[in-house]
Formats: structure tokens, C-alpha cells, sequence
């Protein structure tokens, strides 16, 4: 049994209609998302004579996108994304398994408080890191290059990180620790040969959710960088705005473009996806 | 730490160890290595720096220059900066409209939280905004609210009304952006409600229902009741995120028209970048962090309590 009731159980009249209400909310809650791709798509003549919402004159997909990539930066921040986001996720899988088992299994005095600095970490407000952070990113030499953004990117999703690791070694079933302890297997062998390959479906989960959270950012890239060889495609999706501002095919192409990856990441594995949500529901 | 780190387990017999002194320590040596990377890291990048934060609040300092000290003279500033109480009211707007997504989030789940055919691409659909990065929904927003080509006007003149300029009337402005930001927050919100409803005690659930509990009564005394956990998930993401919100309106404003819009964390951002006044903008980012230290107690007491409870 379930909630709501199943609507097989309900009047044929509601039961027929059921799917038809689903598509019209569904329909009114992509409407944007519909919006923007049919102008990502529309030609220059088209938006002169006004037509943003009629069906197209004519198609203009692949000259549009070819546009994106020949005529503005974006190939090169999407090349700047990746060289940011991809080193970030390996760096938070292997610091969070790390912790997450120490946290997990091992009790200690200060366990707690950690664990409580760990999720106020993961809570706090950007900007009171801003400043400093800045800072000691000039200081060090590493502002305006990928390492700044990869370093502050790989500590900040570290604290979330931990949190889900640990609940879910803490979740692993005890026996499995007990024998290791009994034959007198080392940590690091109960790390690399119980704990590491439990934890796949862990990482797979958290390896989605760091992709898309720090693809997605945009407030750290507006304070550490500043070059177009260096800027992510979101900060670079902001800046072609300014600069096309009446080439609303093109801008929409490019917003279609940054979109891709995180939701083609999000289909592909959404069961994880969703799983990291709702399990590591502590990420604000 | 680690001469408080307890090792789990008694004395165990390992022959491939040379050393009799690692063999007596690794039990903690081993747990302390692999914590301090990420323990250090974490001190450098969010510990100090907040701390650091609190401290350059009470100076005057231009970022470059030599600090001046101030005491508490930006805070002083603040309270009478017309700019501060405009961020203040937007940041209280913010929270109490944000109120919505948990409850629009609780409504799409319990539509779509059906078994008929399709549903699972419906759900996948309604989840998407979600996963779009906040730069995009702005621009995709800014762009239906545009009062000559968007969306909106569309709408408003199929009625024969001409369409307000969302974007730069001060009186509506935070309304909009604060609509964009519901979007992938209303998903978000949904995504959790359904694992919660995915979870409800079938028992309690027929038992009810064989006590004729229907309708808003069985939803109000029999669902609800067991969406607490999800609930308080669901509120607290919400009220960190409408705490949190700088993107849209970095991407869809700039604060404006004439800092109408702007928030706590936004001005912050401002008076650092292009004012340089890095003491002020400090002191703007302490009053958001207390602001926020407040809901991260509360919610830290909770699961740290429920921790306690698992421990036992």
C-alpha cells in the first residue's frame, strides 16, 4: 500500500484524467526550459521581425551552436570547466573515504565535534570565507589559475563529503569489521580491501552530486578568477550575456550548452543522484 | 588528537610488522594519518578564514593597504546604512517566500507518486531544474520576465494588459527573482518528500485506512506524522538556501534597480569587489553568518542529539 492511493483504485473519470493532469502541470513547469531551447534554435530574422514565441520561420540548430563554439569563448570554458571539475571529484572521493572511515569506525574524543564542524562547515554563508580565501590565493600564487578553484572546490565539498561517507561505512554491516579485527588485519588493509569496494555505489552517488555542484557554481569563480583561459562556463555564460545582448539565439544556445552536462549526468545516474540527495540530505 | 584517538580493538598478533613500536601504535597512528589531510586542508581553507573574517570586520582596510583598526565602527556604519536594511528586508522576504518550496515540493510528490505508465520520466522531468546550474535558471528567467519579448508580456497581453518590467521595479524585483529561485528549490524539496513518502509504514497506513481515516484527515493525523524526517530536511536546505541566494541575483540584477534587490550576501560581494571596502563587506558577512549560525545550531543540536540516541 502506498500514499497517495493508487489512482487504479479510483472513478474511471478520475483514473483517465490522472495522466492528462500530470502533463499539463509537467507542460507549465518546463515552460521556460521549452522557451529557451526552441530560440537556441531560431534564426537572427526571426527575432528582428519580433517572433520569440511562435513557432520558427525556420530551424537554425546547428548554425546556432556552431556559433557558440566559433564565434565566442565557450569551447574554452567548457574546457575550463572540465580541467576544474573533474581533478575536484577524484580529490573529494579519496579525502572523504579517508575520513568518513575514521569517522565511522573508530570512536575517539572529539569524534563529535568534528562530526557537528564538519556539517556547520557545509552550512555556512560563502561569503565570510570570501575575503581570506582570496587572499591567501593571491598570496600563494594560485588566484586567477584552475588549482585555486580546484583547492577551494575539493575542501568545501570535503565537508559534505565526509558526512555522506561516513553514514554510509557506518551503515556497513559490523561483522565484516569484527573478523578483520580478530585476524589482526591492519587499517589500512581494512580500508583498501573492506571498505573500498563496499563503497562504490557511495561514491558513485557522491562523484554525481560533486559534479554538479561545482559545475554548477558560480560565486567562486567570480571571486578567483578572472581571465577567459581560466573562467568556468558559468562565469563564462555571464559575461557572453553582456556581451550579445541582442543575440538571444546564441546566448540561448550557449545556456542550453552550460545545461548539458549536469542533467545528461543526472539521467544517466539518477537512481544515485537521488539516492545522494535524500541520504546525504545535509548539503544546503 | 591523537593521543586521544582510542584504539578499537585489544592487541593483535601481525608477523609481517618489523617494528614492535608501530605494531603498539598503528591502531591510532593509522586513523590520525588518514584524518589529518583533510583535517589540515579544512582548518586552512574554512576554519581560519572565517575566523579571519570576524577580525578584518573590526578594521578598515582596502584589501592591499595597511589595516586601520575600527573596533566597531563598521557595524556601527551598518546599522544606519539605508543600502544594509534594504539587504536585511530582501533576506527576510527571501526566507519567508522560500517557505513555499517545501510545501509546493510536499504537492508535486504526492501527484506524481503514482504507479502508472510514464511516471518515472514525469518524476525525472519534474526533478531537471534541479540539476540546472543557478547562472542558467537567471538568464532563462531573466529572459520570460523581459517586458518586451518574454514570456510574461506574451501572457499579459493575450489579456489585454501590457506587462510590468519585473526586473526593474524596485517593488517587484526580489518577488521575481525570488520566483526563479523557487523553481529548482520546489524540486529539490519534491525529491525529498517522495523518498520520504517511499518510506511510510505500510501498516500504519492500512490501519488507518480500516479506521476510515480519508481525505485531509488521513493526509493530516496518519501521512504527515510519519514525513518528519523529510520535513525537517526539506525545511532546513530551504532556509539555508534562501539564506545562501547570491547567483540569481548576481546574474539577473546586479542588485538592482538601484540596490532594490540586492541581499546580505550580494552586498557583501559588492563592497568587496568593486568598492574595496574588504572591513565593511567582513562585517556585512559576520551579520549573515550570525544570522545563519542561528539555524545551524538548531539544526546541529537535532542530529547531534539523534547521533547520540543511534550510539546507545
Amino acid at each position: 500500500m502506498s500514499y497517495p492511493f493508487p489512482v487504479q483504485q479510483a472513478r474511471p473519470a478520475i483514473r483517465a484524467l490522472y495522466p492528462v493532469a500530470i502533463i499539463v502541470v509537467l507542460t507549465l513547469w518546463l515552460l521556460p526550459l521549452f522557451a529557451i531551447s526552441l530560440t537556441s534554435i531560431r534564426t537572427s530574422e526571426d527575432l528582428m521581425v519580433g517572433n520569440y514565441w511562435g513557432w520558427p520561420k525556420s530551424f537554425n540548430l546547428l548554425e546556432n551552436y556552431q556559433a557558440v563554439f566559433t564565434q565566442t569563448a565557450m569551447a574554452r570554458f567548457f574546457f575550463n570547466s572540465l580541467v576544474i571539475t573533474l581533478p575536484t571529484v577524484f580529490f573529494v572521493m579519496i579525502l572523504s573515504t579517508m575520513m568518513g572511515f575514521v569517522l565511522a569506525r573508530y570512536r575517539f574524543r572529539g569524534n563529535m565535534l568534528l562530526f557537528a564542524l564538519l556539517i556547520g562547515g557545509n552550512f555556512i554563508p560563502h561569503q565570510i570565507l570570501m575575503i581570506p580565501v582570496r587572499d591567501f590565493m593571491l598570496k600563494v600564487g594560485l588566484y586567477d589559475t584552475p588549482y585555486a578553484l580546484i583547492l577551494f572546490h575539493t575542501v568545501f565539498q570535503t565537508g559534505f563529503a565526509t558526512l555522506f561517507m561516513r553514514n554510509f561505512i557506518a551503515e556497513l554491516p559490523g561483522e565484516l569489521f569484527e573478523a578483520a579485527k580478530v585476524e589482526g588485519t591492519s587499517p589500512w588493509q581494512v580500508l583498501w580491501h573492506i571498505v573500498t569496494p563496499l563503497v562504490r555505489p557511495a561514491l558513485a552517488a557522491l562523484g554525481v552530486l560533486i559534479f554538479t555542484f561545482v559545475w554548477n557554481d558560480y560565486f567562486w569563480a567570480l571571486v578567483l578568477t578572472q581571465a577567459d583561459t581560466v573562467r568556468p562556463v558559468t562565469a563564462g555564460l555571464a559575461t557572453l550575456r553582456g556581451q550579445y545582448v541582442t543575440a538571444w539565439n546564441i546566448i540561448a544556445a550557449a545556456t542550453v550548452l552550460v545545461a548539458i552536462p549536469p542533467v545528461v549526468m543526472f539521467f544517466l545516474m539518477q537512481r544515485h543522484f537521488v539516492a545522494g540527495l535524500t541520504m546525504g540530505a545535509v548539503k544546503g | 588528537m591523537s593521543d586521544v584517538l582510542r584504539a578499537s580493538s585489544g592487541r593483535t598478533r601481525d608477523r609481517r610488522l618489523p617494528s614492535s613500536w608501530w605494531r603498539r601504535h598503528r591502531e591510532w597512528i593509522t586513523p590520525a594519518l588518514l584524518l589529518a589531510p583533510g583535517l589540515i586542508l579544512f582548518l586552512l581553507i574554512i576554519v581560519i578564514p572565517t575566523l579571519q573574517s570576524f577580525r578584518i570586520s573590526l578594521y578598515d582596510w582596502d584589501g592591499m593597504g595597511p589595516m586601520s583598526w575600527v573596533g566597531l565602527g563598521n557595524y556601527r556604519e551598518l546599522i544606519v546604512d539605508p543600502q544594509f536594511l534594504t539587504s536585511l528586508r530582501n533576506n527576510v522576504i527571501w526566507l519567508v517566500l522560500f517557505l513555499i518550496a517545501p510545501v509546493g515540493g510536499l504537492a508535486l510528490a504526492l501527484l506524481v507518486n503514482q504507479k502508472i505508465r510514464g511516471i518515472r520520466l514525469a518524476k525525472s522531468l519534474f526533478f531537471m531544474p534541479l540539476v540546472l546550474a543557478p547562472v542558467t535558471v537567471g538568464v532563462v528567467y531573466s529572459w520570460f520576465y523581459d517586458p518586451t519579448f518574454g514570456m510574461m508580456a506574451l501572457i499579459f497581453q493575450a489579456f489585454g494588459a501590457t506587462a510590468p518590467a519585473i526586473l526593474s521595479d524596485p517593488e517587484l524585483v526580489t518577488f521575481g527573482i525570488v520566483a526563479a529561485a523557487l523553481w529548482p528549490q520546489v524540486a529539490f524539496c519534491m525529491v525529498l518528500f517522495l523518498a520520504g513518502l517511499n518510506n511510510l509504514d505500510e501498516d500504519v497506513l492500512g490501519a488507518g485506512r480500516v479506521d476510515g481515516a480519508r481525505g485531509f484527515l488521513m493526509f493530516w493525523h496518519v501521512v504527515l506524522p510519519q514525513l518528519r524526517a523529510a520535513s525537517f530536511i526539506a525545511l532546513t536546505v530551504t532556509v539555508i538556501g534562501a539564506l545562501r541566494s547570491f547567483d540569481l541575483i548576481a546574474i539577473m540584477t546586479q542588485g538592482g534597480p538601484y540596490g532594490s534587490s540586492s541581499v546580505l550576501a550580494y552586498q557583501m560581494y559588492e563592497q568587496a569587489i568593486f568598492s574595496y571596502r574588504m572591513g565593511y563587506a567582513a562585517a556585512i558577512a559576520t551579520v549573515l553568518f550570525a544570522v545563519m549560525a542561528v539555524f545551524i545550531t538548531w539544526y546541529l543540536s537535532r542530529v547531534v542529539r539523534a547521533e547520540r540516541r543511534r550510539d546507545r
